[in-house]
């Protein structure tokens, strides 16, 4: 069964990319792959910011394609969470804003974890992989 | 609360032990408030993701959402925004209430001592986040014989967002 969501990002506020997580079997990614692509997104998030005809705009939220979209959510402080769906995929708003609550709270809470490094919490991996589950299982309801 | 009880007896133990190892009392002061701006770096992410809260048009706002928000969903009391200035970057944080203090008399040998100095670096820290650079500073302590609790907050510097991309180079 393909899932919602193929992969979610976190990318750190100078463009590192701090967390990659794969959901489904589609678009498996290396390290270097994923690497890459979070830093290309890191600049075309930036360049968009700069081209946009709209007055105060805060970057390219979804990108479209033929084969999947690509959610983005980027926090007041300057740390974006993005996950890469299927074409047409809904609510994934809601996804990235409970991912973003499970950051403040397993990530940043942690007095162990080091601010921009990347994310080694288990913490947040057994209530990431949950609240992935029931949103899929949202997703078979709906 | 029990919950409060052992924050405040924490936060206690806390300034006691600094006192204790650092043998100085601005020593004290400017380690309670580094402490704060941990803190405050990373409690404002949380806020932003659980408050609802929308950017803040400017600093006037920022403050009320501070005083309203922040401290309602932190320390549960709400503080007053007064004292503007004419250019809008300075005002008053009133706190009529403090959980931190419940039980706490300071000693004399403690007189210069900011028991709350924590807080102060909280904003700092958690202010400096989303692009403002401020000076946070204790006006009023009811420990130290006053009315009221006082937090002058003053906007140092905006930081603008945009990335430091010259067209030119």
């Amino acid at each position: 069964m393909a899932a919602a969501i193929n992969c979610l990002f976190i990318i750190n506020k100078s463009g590192g990319l701090i967390f990659y997580k794969d959901c489904g079997s589609a678009g498996r990614m290396d390290t270097n792959d994923s690497l890459r692509l979070a830093s290309l997104w890191h600049s075309m998030h930036a360049i968009s910011q700069q081209l946009s005809p709209v007055n105060g705009c805060s970057g390219i939220q979804l990108l479209q394609a033929d084969t999947f979209d690509l959610h983005c959510f980027q926090s007041l402080t300057g740390t974006k969470f993005f996950v890469v769906s299927e074409p047409g995929a809904q609510h994934m708003e809601p996804l990235l804003k409970v991912i973003y609550e499970l950051y403040t709270d397993y990530v940043l809470k942690n007095p162990f974890y080091e601010m921009e490094m990347p994310i080694r919490c288990e913490l947040f991996d057994i209530n990431l992989s949950q609240a992935i589950q029931r949103d899929r299982v949202a997703l078979l309801g709906r | 609360m029990q919950n409060a009880e052992l924050f405040t007896l924490t936060y206690g133990a806390i300034v006691r032990q600094l006192l204790t190892d650092l043998e100085d009392v601005d020593e004290v002061n400017k380690q309670l408030d580094q402490m704060g701006y941990n803190i405050g770096i990373r409690l404002i992410d949380e806020f932003l993701a659980k408050s609802n809260v929308s950017r803040c048009v400017n600093f006037k706002e920022t403050a009320e959402v501070i005083a309203k928000v922040g401290f309602k969903m932190f320390l549960g009391i709400t503080a007053t925004v007064t004292n503007w200035d004419v250019d809008g970057s300075s005002c008053s944080l009133v706190l009529e209430d403090n959980p931190l203090v419940d039980f706490v008399e300071l000693p004399d040998m403690c007189q210069g001592l900011y028991y709350c100095n924590v807080l102060s670096g909280v904003i700092r820290g958690a202010l400096e986040m989303v692009s403002m650079k401020t000076e946070v500073t204790w006006v009023r302590d009811m420990l130290r014989g006053d009315d009221a609790y006082e937090l002058r907050l003053k906007l140092l510097k905006q930081v603008p967002e945009e990335y430091p991309y010259k067209d030119d180079e």
